[in-house]
């Protein structure tokens, strides 16, 4: 099936087969390898990515459901060359180890913070829910996220 | 220099890299021509091959070719390269697909490469496996006992190893003698490590030059290189080159060499096409090596004044249905000799089963062997405690090794002693953060109200960067190899520096902190510093991270690399300052003539000078450039105390964590940010085993915990903040000073937070509940009372 997508602010146009999913249409036909895969149930959230703005797991959508979308992957965030809020927090406050995670932890919580500009403590880790990470205990994911609502004027 | 580099809480040149999206892992590497395999598991746990029909799947379009273990008769098993030492070890270890038996439900059986991973995956569907199946059995004690089905034909009642250390006689008598004996029989259930990025393999093979090229998930490349060229092939090391790409956490789980990496490498030969294979996590549930699964009677001797006199464990180490690479090494060196952890206990024994079960492999998670002994410990000290109606401060500080005592022989540990501790300051530093006496006056005020708080101690050492090989090496503790660690590092003519290091990093930071280290030995910008790992090519062997080994091992090398490179400067500086290299001294990045700051030369001259060669010493060779290999004496000791405060609902067993205290010292710092996260991390995995994870086979040999949806990985909101701290007791083990910090969270919060539920839950009368301790359990126990 032909879709056409915009990613990043750059509109593609791709034939693909009807059972790919939205995951692996970004890794394996468009190269942007940041989104990860690291479960087969929905549960780790390391694909997560913006649909329309939202959060959105991107390895329980198939790609052709997101013709005519606007989606932003980890590769798209960064602005004019400068990071995102959301990046420099994780980068400052050390909210990452492996890095697997990372990406989908930073959309998410982009995606969170629209939603959720005072967060408290508690807040962001309930709105974190949906992301696992192996390394961080969560603790400097939980500062990062709150640093960059800081700086973001939350 | 103005201000120290070493000890600083330095943001991390890795993560530009990770934020972005732009680091490569694994499986986002695509090489022209690639072939994608995917494995057929065995849903059986116990079970023979009679036959296997691929013919309907080799006709899929798309197919390259199907194949099973009988297409691979001439690559060898796999090695098993840490034997429990000094005793026999009845060594099973996979092949790279089964040919006639499998073991364990995931067992790979059969594999299928095609043009894409989708036509893999349906291709698989399509082959037909015709399975004997036999009966099966999972719990390890067990398997054991007669009547049990057997496993290997050479291993009767599936037992692989018996391996005992301490002192059988004089424990005996101290438990007859003891004035107060507890038993318990405690079970540290199976965990699964869940690194977030799978495990993976892509090889190419180059058929002009004879050469593989192997891209792996691996902690260990240039020991992957070794087992695989050595062992598994039998081709010369050189014929190979390993590659650890960007490694999305490991925690131990990508030590080990596995079946699916020398199966795609001998399919990149076969197909003439590279080949990649990329571990499903149910995959990895079921394929890639689980921890700890032991079963353990233990029997505590004590004097009414509290003071311990002995120790007795009898524990069965479930090790899976087939041997992983070490596994046999977890549960006796790195185990039994921790078993006096940070007390004197004049009389230990222990007794080690190391069976075979119908279950996945086992092998080192993160801690490996040591969270079993300290939760064995931990738990024992606190049952002595609970029977003398004691404090469980007050015993703990009772039995502590005390600082004089230091270096300390605890007399299991096989000739190695213990290198430096204050025990004693980590808990007292703990109790303050905790506020102890404040903590003990609410939990009686909340008794009053029908709450129940509990609080737990944890006091654990560890034994990191396991070493030296004349120790752990055949025959002294059977582990195959050396342990030591290497660094080359080189100045360029620019003054910018390479690191090339044998370590390989997957989270810890070590291209940060390897750079600190050289800022501040050479007096050059952490930005001017480049450290490059996990590539046999242009890097010395190493044997791999892991056991908080790469700051007290492979960074010493680095730290000893320098002090050669430093040398030489001071000869080429006093060379070009036309001073005596005694006038010479190398100061904050510059070699300057003593008492005359200013006639220097900066490291950056220097190193220009030595790369251009125009003007040298009689006999230097050029560049900056040197090399060094570090084994250690000794193994490094941190220690600790953690505390953790828990409110139990005693109508529900739901356990809240209100507070959780740190307090670590594993040595110097290199850099505090790094070492908190470590330790955060540590804590989160320690807290889930006692409270939330475990693997649960059913007694086929079926894994219920086969998925994210039923392994309980803890999420963020089930965590609370920690408030961490820390005391400095250098190793003087190193001359860095440094312990290893890796791994001591996971040591001891388990028992911080099992301690802290039964303190909780003292009045009323639960003495003992097995981990998890989910709110089933609590419910349960509280019942029995």
């Amino acid at each position: 099936m032909k879709i056409s997508v915009k990613i990043n602010g750059k509109t593609v146009e791709r034939d693909v087969d009807p059972r790919m999913l939205l995951v692996h249409f970004l890794r394996d036909e468009l190269g942007l390898t940041g989104t990860k895969v690291g479960c087969d149930t929905s549960q780790c959230g390391s694909c997560t990515v913006h649909l329309n703005g939202e959060a959105l797991k991107s390895c329980t959508f198939f790609a052709v459901q997101a013709d005519g979308a606007e989606i932003t992957t980890i590769e798209g965030l960064a602005a004019n060359g400068s990071l995102h809020p959301m990046q420099e927090g994780f980068w400052e406050k050390h909210g990452l180890q492996c890095g697997y995670c990372t990406p989908g932890m930073i959309m998410a919580s982009v995606a969170f913070l629209k939603k959720h500009a005072h967060p408290t403590e508690e807040d962001i880790r309930h709105g974190l829910e949906g992301n696992l990470c192996r390394c961080t205990g969560y603790h400097n994911i939980v500062a990062a996220v709150k640093a960059a609502s800081e700086k973001m004027g939350g | 220099m103005a201000s120290r580099v070493f000890g600083a809480s330095i943001k991390r040149k890795e993560d530009p890299r990770l934020i972005t999206g732009e680091a490569k892992y694994l499986d986002d590497l695509q090489l022209p021509g690639m072939a994608h395999a995917a494995i057929l598991r065995s849903p059986h746990a116990h079970a023979r091959i009679k036959s296997i029909d691929t013919s309907a799947a080799a006709a899929v379009p798309g197919v390259l070719g199907v194949f099973t273990g009988k297409d691979f008769m001439d690559v060898n098993p796999l090695p098993c390269a840490w034997q429990a030492g000094g005793v026999e070890n009845h060594v099973n270890t996979p092949r790279v697909l089964e040919p006639e038996k499998v073991t364990f439900t995931g067992a790979g059986v059969a594999v299928v490469v095609a043009e894409s991973r989708y036509i893999a995956e349906d291709a698989l569907q399509l082959i037909k496996v015709n399975y004997e199946v036999l009966p099966a059995v999972v719990d390890a004690q067990k398997a054991t006992q007669s009547g049990a089905p057997q496993i290997h034909d050479n291993a009767p009642n599936n037992v692989c190893m018996e391996w005992s250390c301490g002192d059988k006689a004089g424990t005996d008598k101290a438990l007859g003698e003891a004035e107060v004996v507890i038993k318990e029989r405690v079970v540290n259930q199976r965990l699964i490590p869940t690194p977030m990025e799978t495990r993976g393999c892509i090889a190419q093979y180059l058929p002009a030059t004879d050469e593989y090229t192997v891209w792996m998930t691996s902690q260990a490349p240039h020991v992957m290189r070794l087992l695989m060229t050595a062992f598994v092939f039998g081709i010369p090391e050189t014929k190979m080159r390993v590659i650890s790409p960007q490694v999305g956490g490991g925690f131990g789980a990508k030590i080990f060499l596995y079946p699916e990496y020398c199966l795609v490498t001998a399919l990149s030969k076969k197909i003439g096409r590279p080949v990649k294979w990329a571990e499903t996590r149910s995959e990895n549930y079921v394929a890639t090596t689980h921890g700890r699964d032991h079963i353990t009677e233990l029997e505590v001797g004590a004097k009414r004044d509290g003071t311990i006199t002995a120790l007795r464990v009898n524990t069965y180490a479930n090790l899976g249905g087939i041997l992983s690479t070490i596994a046999p090494g977890i549960p006796t060196t790195l185990y039994g000799r921790l078993l006096s952890g940070a007390y004197k206990i004049p009389n230990i024994y222990c007794h080690v089963w190391g069976v075979y079960t119908n279950t996945g492999m086992v092998d080192a998670y993160r801690g490996a062997g040591r969270p079993e002994a300290t939760f064995v410990v931990e738990r024992a000290v606190d049952m002595v405690a609970n029977q003398l109606s004691m404090d469980p401060a007050e015993i703990r500080r009772k039995n502590f090794i005390p600082s004089s005592a230091f270096p300390y022989d605890p007399k299991i540990l096989n000739g190695l002693k213990y290198d430096s501790g204050d025990y004693d300051k980590a808990l007292g530093k703990a109790l303050e953060m905790v506020g102890y006496q404040d903590f003990r006056k609410a939990q009686a005020d909340a008794r009053q109200q029908g709450r129940y708080l509990g609080i737990g101690f944890s006091s654990y050492i560890e034994m990191c960067g396991v070493a030296p090989s004349a120790w752990i090496g055949l025959p002294g503790e059977g582990w195959g190899a050396g342990l030591w660690e290497s660094a080359n590092v080189r100045v360029h003519l620019t003054g910018k520096v390479v690191v090339t290091s044998g370590s390989q990093s997957h989270g810890q930071g070590h291209e940060t902190t390897t750079a600190q280290i050289v800022a501040e030995e050479l007096g050059v910008p952490v930005e001017d510093v480049i450290v490059q790992h996990s590539d046999t090519l242009g890097t010395p062997f190493g044997y791999g991270t892991y056991g908080s080994r790469s700051a007290s091992v492979g960074q010493v090398a680095v730290f000893n690399s320098l002090q050669k490179i430093k040398e030489k400067a001071k000869k080429l500086g006093a060379h070009l300052l036309e001073a005596a290299v005694e006038d010479v001294v190398f100061e904050n990045g510059k070699v300057h003539v003593k008492g005359s700051p200013d006639k220097a030369k900066t490291i950056q001259e220097l190193a220009g000078a030595a790369a251009l060669g125009y003007s040298l010493p009689a006999g230097m060779e050029p560049f900056l450039d040197d090399t060094a290999y570090y084994d250690p004496p000794n193994c490094t000791f941190p220690f600790g105390t953690h505390i953790c405060i828990v409110e139990v609902d005693a109508g529900t067993g739901q356990i809240d964590i209100k507070r959780y205290v740190a307090v670590d010292d594993v040595g110097k710092v290199i850099n505090p940010m790094i070492v908190d996260g470590q330790v955060h991390g540590g804590i989160a995995q320690g807290v889930a085993q006692a409270l939330w994870e475990g693997a649960v086979y059913d007694e086929n040999g079926q894994l219920l915990t086969g998925s994210l949806m039923d392994y309980a990985l803890p999420r963020a909101d089930l965590l609370p903040s920690f408030e961490v701290g820390r005391t400095e007791t250098p190793s003087p083990t190193n001359p860095l000073g440094v312990k290893g910090a890796g791994e001591t969270g996971t040591i001891a919060a388990t028992p911080a937070v099992v301690n802290a539920v039964l303190d909780a839950l003292k009045p009323l009368g639960v003495l003992h509940i097995d981990m998890p301790m989910t709110p089933a359990r609590v419910w349960q126990a509280i019942q029995k009372g």
